[in-house]
């Protein structure tokens, strides 16, 4: 479903040149969850906008469903880290915003009673009127979970979704992408800097190293779901695979990582 | 006592009753201070002079008042028409910023009263000199904040509109002008203010007609309680102006009270 080759992404920032990213290579199959799970900086967020079409690779090839990427496409949906809602529109009227941006679509109606499905899927039934800032942070995500599904697309990039909400409630969304992703056959990149999340989540865990942004190691994650991280769980196999995870993640980086300029600098 | 307080800070009927006491109770201080002192009505008028003086002769005055209404709000009302559109070309471009900016600032630099006696050399004693007058005054806080809102779209709305494929017509409307709103509304309620401000200005050189006008006659006779009277009809119309923008502030951009 999701191809990238050789992938390579420069900035010319203040600084001179950042290699955010290097040589990835990438193959994510129609329908998996695929988490991209690295320290801050590692370029993460990066790979996730080459992949949406927000940003042209500076070297390499990204395909979605055997074409190359060019722009942003119908049938793939991007969730932020924030709710990105439109402060002055309803809850129903945000998760409709996609439809109506799009000259070609037809149907609205049935557009409409899809995005009430989706507002009872996520238990957001008798707010499709209220506006954005009368609902808690956990809420306004799961409108903008309910936007991002509007158009059924073939791929999901999620880019940190839950990072921004409380511990409690970023387990309960976690649990509830998977029921979500259970019943539905998109594929989904997720971007996380949780090793929770990534073990909930993910069929894959693509660890990330920073700077520049290298592939490590990937890591296939064959616990049954559904997956619970209360009783009940496959203990053991979360303990097993959070721990590798969590060793990758933890190994020093290479001493030319370093860059004493900046500290010079800045005196 | 804590009772007390929180009347008076929580409740809606305080919150009239309070300020229209506060009305009644300075109009009392000022009535009994005249006589108190004996001041003769050409220096200070008593509230209830100020009233009679309205009452000789209410149409001449209400005509007045609606000559300085009609300048203040056709001079708004352009300000909005020509200061929107040139707020949005400076943010469009790097380059017209850059080119125009200055120019602005040292066009809002000058203190417009000096300028009245200009306007009434090139344009006569119409209202036309008058409106320009009220154009000046408020076009720059409508580019201004009308500028700063076009400039405060979060990045990550513009984002999500473009992984959404919006056009930029799209972007325009749906993202950027609706965001833009509360600020251009800011900016309008200062300029509306400015607007009195302005036509009055402009009323005192080389007008006809219109409150600042027959204020200046007043003063020209010891009139004062005539001034009184005028001056008195320029705060109405000030603050009534103000709140229909606060009205339509409400309707247009409920959202935004709670989100600023």
């Amino acid at each position: 479903m999701i191809r990238l080759d050789g992938v390579g992404q420069v900035f010319d920032g203040r600084e001179g040149r950042i290699t955010a990213l290097e040589k990835i290579d990438l193959h994510v199959h129609a329908g998996e969850f695929v988490t991209l799970i690295g320290r801050s900086g590692c370029g993460k967020s990066t790979l996730l906008r080459l992949i949406a079409g927000l940003l042209p690779p500076t070297s390499g090839t990204v395909e979605v469903a055997g074409e190359p990427v060019t722009g942003p496409r119908a049938d793939v949906s991007f969730m932020f880290q924030r709710p990105a809602l439109l402060p002055w529109r309803s809850v129903l009227s945000n998760v409709l915003l996609p439809v109506e941006l799009d000259r070609q679509a037809r149907d609205r109606t049935t557009y409409r009673d899809l995005a009430h499905t989706l507002l009872e899927m996520v238990g957001l039934q008798g707010f499709e009127r209220r506006l954005p800032h009368e609902l808690s942070g956990g809420m306004q995500q799961r409108v903008s979970l309910c936007r991002s599904l509007i158009r059924s697309p073939q791929v999901m990039l999620m880019d940190e979704p839950f990072s921004a909400l409380d511990a409690l409630t970023r387990t309960e969304l976690s649990e509830e992408l998977q029921r979500i992703k259970m019943e539905l056959s998109t594929t989904i990149v997720f971007v996380t800097h949780s090793i929770e999340e990534a073990v909930v989540l993910a069929d894959r865990a693509v660890v990330l190293t920073p700077r520049p942004g290298r592939m490590r190691e990937i890591v296939e994650i064959d616990i049954p779901r559904p997956r619970t991280l209360g009783p009940n769980a496959h203990l053991e196999d979360v303990a097993r695979i959070s721990g590798r995870l969590h060793g990758l993640l933890a190994e020093k980086t290479a001493p030319d990582d370093v860059r004493p300029t900046d500290k010079v600098r800045s005196r | 006592m804590t009772a007390k307080r929180s009347w008076v800070a929580h409740s809606p009927v305080a919150a009239v009753v309070l300020p229209v006491i506060g009305l009644i109770g300075a109009i009392a201080l000022w009535w009994l201070a005249v006589i108190a002192f004996s001041i003769p009505e050409y220096l200070l008028p008593t509230p209830k002079d100020v009233t009679l003086t309205f009452f000789e002769q209410p149409a001449y005055l209400l005509e007045q008042l609606w000559v300085s209404f009609l300048e203040t709000v056709e001079g708004f009302l352009l300000s909005i028409v020509v200061g929107v559109p040139i707020a949005l070309l400076i943010v469009r471009s790097v380059l017209l910023e850059r080119l125009v900016y200055p120019l602005l600032l040292m066009l809002n630099s000058i203190p417009k009263i000096a300028v009245a006696p200009l306007l009434v050399i090139w344009f006569g004693f119409g209202q036309g000199p008058k409106v320009l007058m009220v154009l000046l005054v408020c076009f720059f806080p409508v580019v201004i904040s009308t500028a700063q809102g076009m400039k405060s779209t979060p990045a990550e709305l513009v984002e999500l509109m473009r992984s959404l494929n919006a056009s930029r017509t799209q972007e325009f409307f749906k993202l950027r002008l609706r965001f833009a709103l509360p600020q251009i509304f800011t900016g309008l309620k200062v300029a509306i203010s400015l607007a009195v401000i302005g036509s009055v200005i402009a009323e005192f050189v080389g007008a006809t007609e219109g409150l600042g006008y027959v204020i200046t006659q007043s003063g020209a006779s010891a009139d004062t309680s005539l001034a009184f009277a005028g001056i008195t009809l320029l705060s109405l119309m000030s603050i009534v102006l103000f709140y229909g923008l606060v009205w339509l502030e409400h309707l247009l951009v409920p959202w935004a009270e709670e989100n600023r």
